[in-house]
């Protein structure tokens, strides 16, 4: 999320690492490439230009602190900007006082309503509402038998509709019936994709919402659109009063420009972000965690958060222990490496971490999650004894626990060299930086699992 | 004359007219726009070419196509080729044809039916669609079709194609959700050789271009297309939605470098002024484009022609 955006800001930054003071020369140039940053993450042309304005505004204004450096003072200054758009914090759903709180959930064709329909669903009921949902996609093929099929995979119910509802309002009327009845507390409506010009349809939605009172109405914006994220956003804006944004597909290497200029088109606030394949692949949207990572200053709060999820702290606390007195088996190697999966995807964990300094060379780690399970394999085919003692591994074992685990035994080799290392590197560890080799090793030696249980 | 993989057909005859409503939006977005720019201005000065940017870049064309853009009208200028804030528009259209009309290749001539046709893209661009649209476009053609349903993926997937299959009576090859892809794609190849259909048309699952393994996937199927039909596919477009931005440039390049797309399918184009990204994607991947998405109905899915394409957006 963000990566390219940053990478491009960083170098901008770097640049201007060696100049003494901010002059009007260096920040023109400077401001050259930022502008250009922006606008290939596509970032609105306007929202560029205005943003553009205000950091040379600032930049060459009284607001110079002769205490930082040009580098800091412009990322400090873009930051700021970069929040006023944004918004500040986290901004979150809101419920009405009567049961069922409807959401009426919008946006053009392939944007993915249906998919965050039944993510949104999922996370309601992980947060202790109970969903019920409806689509009323009578256009597009298989879209409602879609929703269905999504419905059953999170176990949560979908109104499927009688014979005889062939219209959006008949449909949802009686999906809030439904949701009534069966003491749902909120009712989640997946409209039918279309384009903001489609008069008729966006006619449809204004009585569905006329009809359905719902508290919020969310535009599911694709992170991949251009400059047209603006255009679309503010057509569904002004005729349906959108109250905020799920911004989807951020999993991918879209720069994620089109969420500022949503932002600051429509003035609603991005509530949530669309971050993997998977149904629980759905996060609140914070600003300003997103301001930092787009300055490269890393997400650690989010990282945190969802080690806190996932990491059992007793357990942490007992590898901490170890890591330090050496006592490090393989065996707690696997489970290291088995909780460090939990996290989530690695290359999503990565990209939380801060890109300066030492840990930016962990981004071009190739992360292979297969290596991983070849590891865990490896591990699991040797006897507790040789998880305890890796000195004693030696050819015939090493031939037996390759066979074992489906692998070579020139793959055994390297994880026991790399073990090694690893163990080696720990034992120096007491000082608590990284190695400076550590981003260029391979994983699984390579990632900082010593330095885990400090979050 | 219209190229297909089976040589040449007759071209619509309302091809232009048909482009034109289409590409509406565009033009009032792009052309129209430039119109205003240039409007009542005589001298190419500063604030022209910032508007021309404006613009420019309004429509999805990128920063650098901009840039060589508004390098070639400065230079014009200096030369005095170009005298009048008015000539700009016919520049921009030179260059646009030009860039366009340079990537353009007919494809590679199918010599034994069937041809394999893979359909990629990321999520949401458009692939079923627009594969429904092409098995209509194939049967006018007076060509049989047969559909594999290799998006085992995404849920009711299977069910949306075989929706376009009953609506264009194209038989659908099928397993069951979650079903390896490469299998369908055996088992279609296979059938489409049993019962001498002209065309596969291969719907997959949209995947976005960073998933390093769903690319594999992509890979494995071509390797298996092969075992069958030793040099299918014979065509993989690409479909991109028209309002996607610079990360058009990315999927385009990624898609190519692992499953050697052929050709880009610009869907969704009447929703949206821009749709400029296929110029950037034709500047620096040299990619053709094979179709262009116009609207909602079976028959909106239309051959593109550089030529004809800038004729309906500038005329």
């Amino acid at each position: 999320m963000f990566d390219n955006l940053s990478e491009k800001l960083q170098r901008v930054f770097k640049n201007l690492r060696g100049e003494g003071k901010l002059t009007a020369e260096n920040m023109e140039s400077a401001l050259r490439e930022i502008r250009m940053a922006l606008l290939e993450a596509d970032v609105n042309f306007r929202v560029v230009k205005q943003l553009i304005e205000n950091i040379k505004v600032k930049a060459t204004g009284e607001e110079v602190l002769s205490a930082l450096s040009p580098s800091q003072q412009v990322i400090k200054i873009v930051h700021e900007e970069l929040i006023k758009i944004l918004g500040s914090h986290e901004s979150k759903l809101r419920f009405a006082n009567e049961s069922p709180t409807v959401f009426l959930i919008v946006g053009l064709q392939g944007s993915g309503k249906t998919t965050s329909t039944g993510k949104l669903a999922r996370w309601l009921s992980k947060n202790g509402h109970r969903p019920q949902m409806v689509s009323v996609d009578v256009y597009r093929p298989a879209a409602r038998e879609q929703l269905s099929v999504i419905g059953r995979e999170i176990g949560q119910p979908v109104y499927p509709g009688a014979a005889e509802e062939k219209l959006p309002l008949d449909l949802a009327r009686s999906a809030r019936r439904e949701a009534v009845n069966s003491g749902r507390d909120v009712l989640l409506v997946d409209t039918a994709g279309r384009l903001h010009i489609d008069d008729q349809l966006m006619t449809e939605l204004q009585d569905l919402k006329g009809q359905l009172n719902p508290v919020e109405i969310l535009f599911v914006a694709d992170a991949m659109t251009g400059q047209d994220a603006v255009k679309s956003a503010d057509e569904f804006h002004k005729r349906l009063g959108i109250t905020g944004v799920i911004l989807t597909k951020m999993d991918g290497d879209a720069r994620g420009g089109a969420a500022l200029s949503i932002r600051h088109v429509t003035g609603q606030p991005l509530k949530f972000v669309g971050v993997g394949e998977k149904f629980d692949a759905l996060e609140p949207f914070h600003p300003d965690r997103a301001a930092n990572r787009i300055l490269g200053m890393g997400d650690i709060l989010s990282f945190i958060e969802k080690a806190e999820e996932a990491i059992d702290k007793k357990q942490a606390f007992e590898m901490q222990r170890k890591l330090i007195e050496n006592d490090f088996t393989l065996e707690d190697f696997r489970d290291q490496l088995r909780q460090i999966r939990k996290l989530g995807p690695l290359q999503n964990i990565l990209g939380m971490m801060p890109k300066m300094g030492i840990l930016k060379e962990l981004k071009d780690a190739k992360v292979d999650e297969k290596e991983i399970t070849h590891v865990v394999a490896i591990i699991d085919s040797m006897t507790p004894r040789e998880r305890a003692n890796h000195m004693i591994i030696n050819g015939s074992r090493r031939r037996r626990i390759a066979k074992g685990s489906g692998t070579t035994v020139q793959e055994v080799n390297q994880l026991l060299k790399q073990y090694a290392q690893a163990r080696k590197m720990m034992k120096s560890f007491s000082g608590g930086l990284l190695g400076r080799k550590m981003g260029k090793m391979k994983l699984p030696a390579g990632f900082p699992f010593g330095e885990m249980p400090k979050f | 004359m219209i190229q297909t993989l089976f040589g040449t057909v007759e071209k619509e005859p309302s091809l232009l007219e048909r482009l034109k409503a289409g590409v509406e939006k565009t033009r009032s977005g792009l052309v129209s726009a430039l119109d205003t720019a240039v409007h009542g201005r005589k001298e190419i000065d500063a604030d022209v070419l910032d508007d021309i940017e404006y613009t420019l870049i309004s429509a999805d064309l990128g920063v650098r196509t901009t840039e060589e853009i508004l390098t070639r009208i400065r230079d014009s200028a200096e030369r005095h080729q170009l005298n009048d804030a008015g000539e700009i528009k016919g520049l921009i259209r030179e260059q646009l044809l030009e860039i366009l009309a340079a990537s353009e290749r007919a494809p590679a001539r199918v010599e034994e039916p069937p041809a394999v046709v893979l359909v990629v893209g990321v999520n949401g661009s458009g692939k079923t669609t627009t594969i429904g649209k092409l098995a209509h476009r194939f049967k006018n053609e007076e060509r049989s079709v047969l559909l594999c349903a290799a998006d085992t993926f995404r849920a009711a997937a299977i069910e949306q194609l075989e929706i376009w299959g009953e609506r264009t009576g194209s038989p659908v090859i099928r397993q069951s959700a979650g079903s390896d892809p490469s299998a369908v794609l055996f088992d279609s190849l296979n059938a489409a050789r049993a019962r001498k259909a002209d065309y596969v048309i291969v719907d997959t699952a949209g995947r976005l271009q960073t998933k390093e393994n769903l690319m594999a996937e992509l890979q494995k199927m071509s390797r298996t297309a092969r075992k069958v039909i030793p040099d299918a596919p014979h065509e993989v477009l690409l479909v991109l939605d028209a309002t996607t931005g610079q990360n058009g440039l990315e999927q385009a390049r990624k898609f190519t470098e692992t499953s050697g797309v052929t050709g880009i399918v610009l869907a969704k184009l009447d929703g949206t002024a821009k749709g400029g990204i296929v110029v950037a994607i034709a500047r620096e991947l040299n990619l053709p484009i094979r179709y262009v998405g116009v609207g909602e109905k079976i028959d909106d899915l239309l051959p593109f022609d550089a030529e004809k394409f800038i004729a309906s957006l500038f005329e």
